[in-house]
């Protein structure tokens, strides 16, 4: 931002009653932000329910029934597909996939992201202006085709391996963990440049001066010194990197390149049932139940971020 | 000065997308001709790669592709084969630039207001109903809210046509569903700027010269509160004007967005390559005229 804005920061030096360490404070201002916290006992709740409901129900997410497109019913909460398959489960695997894609396609961004960053801005000069170049042109071209190609790619560099050595089961694992690569290698560019910026202002403060003064290796100075320093910055940006791979994901799934029935996610279960929409007649609830739990995870995903960010960077950007 | 030296940088610049966007597909497996409809015996291959010089070496190719590209010529679809590039983009692009654009107005236009609203309005009841619906758009993808539009107002109610891009009408749907997503994300940023702006000290100076509060908001503290939405209305833009696949897929539109998507899937080399080039064009010439607009809004901001 090339301005400041003209609001003045006033520091209370008030004596704290005990000490607190910084985590503990920053718990403490999570949990004084009320829609955020709800939102983490929603999210828990959630999280309980995704994992546990498997165990208890007596549905399958990919038996077949005779009962075909029905509505919501007793033995059907969420109604059946069209195929027969009890919909509360599908959706409740649906959940629990569309989770662990984000997390892990927030993770593999947050690795590239960080390293990305961390050694663009500790290198500094020519090579920080190289590194962040590349950024600049990746972020010109559009995620979609760049998504496409890598994953098309590593698909056909399997094929062989896929059909042949191994189980079809397996195979599915395989091709998730091309798509974990797939969000992760176009969802690191935000971090890349969030990190470098923290990290080229925290290289020349004197701490760093200091640990070089005594010896430290760039190694030992970038992890032990820099990168605890910029934790903060990065843990709220991945909370928030995840509700948007989560969306990223759904969106391939739409594509047909995201997860691969019989498997499911939460966006691959929204465009089956919105490929059924005619003017005849509409299976709403095929729909609705996905999207409403699409919808309720990214809120509280969304709200815990927020409230992180509140809570961890005081002082940070309230824009995103 | 600083604006026409960036103008002279955008050649290199998309001459480098260009050669990546060439290369990143070339690299890939697979090729143009593998979907088509009955195999093609080896024979046929090899003249298909013959007649669009893709037996040449990479560089070659790569070369031919720039003589084209200084005359204008993107080059024939490999896919679409009675079309060239240029035609499908001459099609295309209309379509998605007036859907693009017709959101964009949508998203700015509710976006704005909203934001500014739940500014000012800190603490009023109203605020609550303006931040729901923000984080409600930032949260329902238009994957959620193109079928649900479609199921109330086009099926339940007949208010509009389902689908097609044939009249006016045709177009308030997926104007909506497309515009929905960015106009929550613009009031979230119009309103941090504008709560940035309202405490500061030109706006106190304001008020003691005796300005109205609607005034004071109006003529000092918005053009400044509204830095954050340009900043991010530039990429937005760019997005909107080279269409979205979701959209044109539940309303049957031919805009660029499938295109996109279908011809890096096909491995259409020469689609591919042009439409990223427009899209980066588009992308470059944007982000030059909302720093322009910077400049012009703040003027603390000075480019040298």
């Amino acid at each position: 931002m090339p301005y400041t804005h003209g609001s003045i920061r006033v520091c209370v030096m008030s004596k704290p009653a005990e000490h607190q360490s910084p985590g503990a404070r920053a718990w403490s201002r999570f949990r004084a932000n009320r829609p955020a916290y709800a939102c983490l006992w929603v999210l828990v709740i959630l999280l309980g329910v995704i994992l546990l409901l498997p165990f208890i129900s007596s549905q399958s997410p990919t038996r077949l029934t005779d009962s075909l497109s029905q509505g919501p019913s007793s033995s059907h909460w969420f109604g059946t597909d069209t195929l027969g398959r009890d919909l509360l489960s599908r959706v409740v695997y649906g959940s629990r996939i569309s989770l662990l894609v984000g997390m892990v396609g927030a993770g593999v961004s947050l690795v590239i992201g960080v390293l990305w960053g961390a050694i663009a801005g500790y290198l500094g000069g020519k090579w920080d202006n190289v590194m962040m170049r590349v950024v600049d042109v990746l972020y010109s071209l559009p995620s979609i085709v760049f998504v496409i190609v890598l994953i098309t790619t590593l698909e056909g560099m399997a094929k062989e391996f896929l059909t042949k050595t191994i189980s079809p089961d397996a195979a599915g694992l395989v091709r998730m963990l091309f798509l974990f690569v797939g969000l992760g290698a176009v969802s690191w560019l935000t971090m890349a440049r969030i990190v470098r910026g923290e990290v080229l202002a925290l290289r020349s403060r004197s701490f760093v001066e200091a640990s070089r003064l005594l010896g430290a290796g760039h190694a030992r100075i970038l992890f032990h010194h820099i990168l605890p320093n910029i934790a903060g910055v990065v843990v709220v940006y991945l909370m928030l990197t995840i509700p948007a791979v989560i969306l990223y994901e759904s969106f391939l799934s739409y594509l047909g390149l995201g997860i691969q029935p019989p498997q499911a996610s939460l966006g691959s279960l929204i465009a089956e049932g919105a490929s059924q929409i005619n003017p005849i007649r509409i299976y709403w609830w095929m729909v609705l139940f996905p999207a409403s739990l699409l919808v309720v995870l990214l809120l509280a995903l969304n709200f815990i971020g927020d409230g992180l960010r509140d809570a961890l960077d005081p002082r940070g950007s309230r824009e995103g | 000065m600083y604006f026409v030296k960036r103008l002279i940088a955008l050649p290199p610049l998309l001459l480098l997308i260009s050669l990546l966007a060439f290369m990143l597909v070339r690299v890939a497996p697979g090729g143009p001709f593998d979907r088509e409809r009955k195999p093609a015996t080896p024979e046929i291959e090899r003249a298909l790669r013959a007649k669009y010089h893709l037996d040449e070496s990479v560089w070659k190719q790569y070369l031919r592709y720039l003589g084209g590209l200084v005359q204008g010529d993107l080059g024939p679809s490999l896919k679409q084969r009675n079309h060239s590039v240029n035609d499908i983009i001459a099609q295309a692009l209309p379509v998605s630039a007036t859907l693009g654009l017709a959101s964009f107005c949508f998203a700015v236009g509710v976006g704005v207001p909203l934001g500014f609203y739940t500014a000012v309005r800190r603490g009023h009841w109203t605020e609550m109903i303006g931040t729901f619906y923000t984080l409600l758009a930032v949260c329902v993808p238009a994957l959620v809210v193109g079928p649900l539009l479609v199921i109330v107002f086009a099926v339940k109610l007949g208010w509009f046509p389902v689908a097609l891009w044939t009249s006016p009408l045709h177009m308030v749907l997926p104007v909506i569903t497309l515009g929905f997503y960015f106009s929550g994300k613009i009031a979230r940023l119009m309103r941090e700027g504008m709560l940035n702006v309202l405490p500061a000290e030109f706006m106190v100076t304001a008020r003691a010269k005796g300005l109205s509060d609607f005034k004071a908001w109006w003529r000092h503290g918005f053009r400044l509160a509204i830095l954050p939405v340009v900043s991010y209305a530039g990429p937005m833009l760019a997005d909107l004007l080279t269409g979205s696949f979701v959209v044109e897929a539940l309303f049957q539109i031919p805009g660029i967005g499938s295109f996109i998507v279908n011809s890096a899937l096909n491995r259409d080399y020469p689609l591919i390559t042009g439409l990223v080039l427009l899209y980066a064009f588009l992308l470059i010439v944007l982000n030059l005229i909302v720093d322009a607009l910077y400049a012009w809004l703040d003027p603390r901001v000075r480019y040298e």
